[in-house]
């Protein structure tokens, strides 16, 4: 008893939860009325368009516990464009900095708060005597608390942009936030957007030719600040390979190069009436139009006369081999054989890190798409055991560089057939630069359909597809030199039509097993004489 | 001793105001037990205290002049001795490197120093800095080339030839260290807290982090080769280390990832030394550097297994409050007992410094509650060695960081590997131009080492001021049934971080029932009752019902301990 007596004793006395819930809903309750009342009072005079600084207080209560009531901030942008119009400068200055001031209050209620970020740059724009020292300082501070803090790098920007900062400065900036904490896209990208401006690529005589509208958005940069850049990237993945971050950077790096405009194959086709023109990029329909009629107008004589002797004429160059490689970029063999020595070395300690692997695998192609090609093969393997997730990515994209590199070897051989059968393809590209292959043979593959694209090969005879998955026949149009289609072992449901079309071969598809099927082919495919189903 | 404004009947007895006992105090009073907190010294926090310049000066007199306290014994019925004079202090050495003066400004500080100066030759003249090193000749056989910048500073300082750098500094004297010496808290002990230790979690949990300030360590550093070396611990450091070449760190980071897990050692390097361990892991020799000596923090014969529970540890603590998993209290360790002490304050501790327990009623008829403090000065006790050094401004690597941890390899037989921590003015520890280096260690050679790798940490910052000393390590009393309503406190120990399990156990023991150190309340939700609040009726004697539990703090406040 004496015990209990003196536990009690002395013990301080603390409210029970339940009271301070209590107190809390009527604390709650108070301040939800104050509000209310507040908000109704804003709407008010603004619905009365009562521009006065009673407004401009309670909008300031209201925001100062809630900044994202964008209404608001709307209205005191109203209020204060009025009172521009009757402060002198002096005063103006006053306003817009406890403005400022303001701002920073509302900053730490929600430092990610949409109204209060604009309306700061906003202010920031309109003071009459604007101190950018103060508001950078202010960004590094927000960076320092979440250096991801997007609003923040977007405001920070247009600090940089209004109060210009030189480069320099700013690429030290991205040094430092990279050091503190290189998980970061924002600093990476940051980088990417200051080194072409701080350390242009020289000018090549190569490119001297090029219009000068492209050379000021070059985004290459020169060789000695690229070097530090691998170093420095390298150093960020070898570190955490696992954060992809600098691997996009690594792979910006890499792969600055923007192909050259050209056109790689023409094809024209009197019966047909036909003018095929393929270019090593993606052109846009006034450029290619122009070069119609330039193309035409300049090969006009030749042409004519071959086509009148010949019917057709074909014409294409060997710039695959470049257009293939400058996926990553033009540098120097000497400098990529370094990058993927040290890729290298990394997978070796990390042999299932993707984003290694898929570096190596680029590298590789950068390098030389054909000697490399059986480890390249090997590495997709393993990325697609490692991650299983983007497994179809990875297929993919295996499927675009085994039609690449046999577009390749087409070229060497200097042949007009294309053949990949059996290399687990799994969607078809680059069609356009098969415009002039006859024979095509894409068996065994695991290919689902025949894209649109598939019309590209104006000159195709035989359409060998045996044993894929393909469900429809929809690539399958406006093929003039059609003659032979095999397309055994499929999933195919309708069918196309191609009038040239003699020889088909549907046995083992669902197709053949519906009523009439046979009369039906012969309806939409008159000139087929040998139908096997 | 005057105990008649202390109150008549508590239910905890504390004595010593050392972390331990600090703790369990505010854990007891604040789930409502009557705490009496008592000193016998005349500041807090007993061993852990920080001191000003000239408090550090007079502690250090105290401890060469014993007080004798056996006058004030009383008698009683049960004679009880409590060992008032013991000092857990030894073998104290103080170092004196700056002038005493330039002008005789303070009195009584060249007498203080004179009775200190007896162990280093350098007091008397102005400066001999080469009879220092030489009498220390067979231990610096290894660290020759750092001991000469040493040398020559120290004869700059004689000729006052100041070309090397430092000419900005105007050359400190003794008198401007004593006039200045408010600014200084050196503590008694080195320690960092872990920023996921038991500590750091204690003064989360309980509020107490409100009292103190904190600075995060800045930076981990080692001697390598010679050279003050900056470790990468964390991703960030990794990342920017300029000397790990790429592949090393991946090494070094795959290790550490691995060490996050909690696996546990491959049986065949169990109990076998974690640098065999380290050796087997494919890391180059500066990566297994790093590793053993600052991340670990391990010596020579640490087992595998608790090396890599220690790196388990650190890489838990790191991130949370920066980019090293360590704090530091702004104003200094002594800092920590003292906001615990404040938390029991609040909470109606009452306390009372100068002031210990002269005598216990011993109750005959119960044995349980019956105890019995004699005096027993032989206890075997091992021995700490913490080590305070004032150093000028330091030179290039360092003086840009608040705090720094610098490991220092073992450099051969009698120079252990050691841990010194720098502590520069931002830490409100030391003057401008001054920063400090503490340093605490178990000690099993003598102490000269330990400063003369100091002086090679930093390629020779001029050393103004030293202090070492032994320190009693807490030790269990062995053979002694304690009675159970007596707990012993702990000693500091020579490990870098705190731990106040031992403060929580006793104070299960205490009130098993209750919860430690649950979170204050906020003030706004405190009731204060006035009727039942008043203060208590001062009474002559002091009671102490058998209910009492008493904490010892120190081993220092009672040697031995026997039931009769």
């Amino acid at each position: 008893m004496h015990n209990s007596f003196t536990k009690l004793h002395g013990r301080v006395k603390v409210k029970t939860t339940a009271q301070q819930e209590e107190e809390k809903k009527k604390e709650r309750e108070k301040k939800l009325k104050i509000y209310v009342a507040a908000r109704d009072a804003c709407f008010a005079k603004r619905k009365e368009g009562i521009k006065d600084e009673e407004a401009l207080e309670l909008t300031q209560q209201l925001l100062s516990s809630n900044p994202d009531f964008a209404t608001l901030w709307n209205q005191r942008r109203e209020i204060l464009m009025h009172l521009e119009t009757i402060k002198d400068e002096d005063e103006m200055q006053k306003i817009y900095e406890s403005e400022l001031h303001f701002l920073e209050s509302c900053l730490k209620v929600n430092p990610k708060s949409y109204g209060s970020w604009f309306h700061r740059g906003w202010v920031s724009a309109r003071l009459p005597r604007p101190n950018w020292v103060r508001e950078l300082s202010l960004c590094d501070r927000c960076l320092s608390l979440d250096d991801r803090n997007f609003h923040c790098w977007d405001y920070r920007r247009m600090v940089v942009k209004m109060s210009g900062v030189p480069v320099e400065k700013e690429l030290e900036f991205t040094d430092r936030l990279i050091g503190s904490n290189f998980s970061n896209y924002s600093s990476w990208h940051y980088r990417s957007t200051l080194l072409p401006l701080l350390h242009p690529e020289s000018p090549d005589p190569k490119s001297s030719g090029d219009p000068p509208s492209s050379q000021a958005h070059s985004h290459r940069v020169c060789e000695e600040q690229l070097l530090k850049e691998y170093e420095l990237v390298q150093n960020a993945f070898f570190t955490d390979p696992n954060d992809q971050s600098a691997w996009f950077y690594y792979r910006w790096l890499l792969g600055r190069a923007d192909r050259e405009e050209m056109i790689s194959c023409v094809y024209v086709s009197r019966d047909e009436e036909r003018v095929v023109v393929g270019f090593s990029r993606p052109v846009n329909v006034n450029v290619f139009i122009l070069f119609v009629e330039v193309i035409l107008e300049c090969l006009a004589v030749v042409l004519l006369f071959s086509i009148v002797l010949l019917g057709t004429i074909q014409w294409s160059t060997n710039v695959n081999v470049l257009v293939f490689r400058s996926e990553l970029s033009v540098e120097k063999t000497s400098v990529l054989q370094s990058e993927l020595q040290s890729c290298n070395q990394l997978q070796e300690l990390e042999p299932l890190n993707k984003w290694c692997l898929l570096t190596i695998i680029l590298l590789m192609r950068a390098l030389d798409p054909l000697r490399y090609e059986k480890e390249t093969l090997a590495h997709f393997e393993t990325l697609k055991e490692v991650d299983p997730m983007r497994s179809a990515y990875y297929s993919d994209l295996c499927s675009k560089f085994m039609i690449e590199n046999t577009i390749l070897k087409m070229e060497y051989a200097e042949v007009r057939v294309f053949s990949i059968s059996d290399k687990n393809l799994t969607t078809l590209c680059h069609l356009d630069q098969l415009v002039l292959v006859t024979h095509i043979n894409l068996s065994s593959n695991q290919l689902h359909r025949l894209p649109l694209q598939f019309a590209m090969l104006q000159c195709l005879e035989v359409l060998e597809a045996d044993s894929n998955l393909i469900e429809n026949l929809e690539g399958l149009y406006h093929l003039p030199n059609l003659e032979e289609v095999l397309l055994r072992n499929n999933n195919l449901q309708p069918l196309a039509s191609c009038p040239k079309l003699k020889h088909l071969d549907l046995r083992g598809n669902p197709v053949t097993l519906s009523d009439g099927i046979e009369a039906e082919i012969k309806a939409l495919l008159p000139s087929v004489t040998k139908l096997l189903l | 001793m005057a105990a008649e404004e202390l109150p008549s009947e508590v239910d905890v007895v504390i004595v010593g105001t050392g972390l331990c006992e600090a703790v369990v105090a505010a854990a007891c009073s604040r789930v409502g037990q009557r705490v009496l907190h008592l000193d016998r010294r005349s500041y807090y926090a007993g061993d852990w205290a920080s001191f000003t310049f000239p408090g550090l000066l007079s502690w250090i007199q105290e401890q060469q002049q014993p007080a004798d306290w056996s006058s004030l014994l009383q008698e009683g019925e049960e004679l009880v001795h409590l060992n008032q004079s013991y000092s857990s202090i030894s073998n104290l050495q103080v170092h004196c490197y700056v002038r005493y003066s330039t002008c005789q400004e303070s009195g009584t500080e060249p007498e203080l120093n004179q009775s200190q100066s007896e162990p280093c030759t350098e007091t008397e003249g102005q400066s001999e800095p080469c009879g220092e090193t030489e009498g220390q000749s067979e231990s610096c056989t290894e660290t020759e080339g750092q001991s000469e910048p040493c040398g020559e500073t120290n004869t700059q300082s004689e000729t006052g030839n100041e070309t090397e750098g430092q000419s900005e500094q105007r050359r400190l004297t003794l008198p401007d260290l004593v006039r200045e010496g408010r600014r200084f808290n050196i503590d008694l002990v080195s320690k960092l807290l872990f920023s996921r230790g038991s500590l750091v979690n204690l003064l989360i949990q309980s509020n107490v982090s409100r009292y103190a300030e904190f600075k995060n360590v800045s930076r981990i550093l080692t001697i390598l080769n010679g050279n003050v070396t900056q470790v990468p611990c964390s991703r960030a450091d990794v990342f920017s280390s300029r000397q790990l070449s790429v592949v090393d760190k991946r090494k070094l980071m795959k290790f550490l990832t691995s060490c996050l897990d909690e696996n546990d050692p491959p049986t065949e390097f169990v109990g076998r030394s974690y640098m065999d361990f380290l050796e087997q892991q494919s890391l180059g020799a500066e990566l297994r550097h790093f590793l053993f000596y600052s991340i670990a923090g391990a010596t020579e014969d640490t087992p595998t297994e608790a090396g890599l529970a220690s790196t388990r540890h650190f890489l838990r603590c790191l991130g949370r409050y920066g980019n090293t998993p360590f704090l530091f209290p702004v104003y200094g360790l002594g800092e920590i007992p003292q906001c615990f002490c404040r938390m029991c304050a609040v909470f109606g501790g009452i306390y009372c410094l100068r002031h210990s327990v002269q005598s216990l009623v011993l109750h005959r008829d119960s044995n349980r509650y019956c105890s019995c403090l004699y005096l027993c000065p032989c206890l075997c006790l091992t021995c700490l060695s913490p080590v305070s050094l004032l150093c000028l401004t330091c030179l290039s690597p360092l003086s840009l960081s608040s705090v720094s941890l610098v490991s220092v390899p073992s450099l051969g037989s009698g120079f252990p590997s050691v841990r010194i921590v720098e502590l520069s003015p931002s830490t409100m520890t030391c003057i401008n131009g001054t920063c400090e280096y503490c340093s605490t260690n178990t000690a099993s050679t003598t102490t000269t080492p330990v400063r003369h790798l100091t002086l090679s940490v930093t390629g020779g910052p001029s050393v103004l001021w030293s202090l070492y000393f032994n320190m009693a390590a807490s030790s269990e009393v062995e053979g002694q049934e304690l009675p159970i309503n007596v707990h012993m406190g702990s000693a500091p120990d020579s490990a870098l971080g705190h731990d106040v399990t031992i403060a929580e156990k006793i104070f299960q023991k205490i009130v098993p029932d209750e919860e430690f150190c649950p979170p204050a309340p906020n003030p706004e939700d405190i009731i204060y009752d006035l009727e039942s609040g008043g203060p208590e009726a001062p009474l002559t004697t002091s009671i102490i019902h058998t209910h009492t539990t008493f904490i010892l703090g120190n081993v220092g406040e009672v040697s031995c301990l026997r039931t009769q």
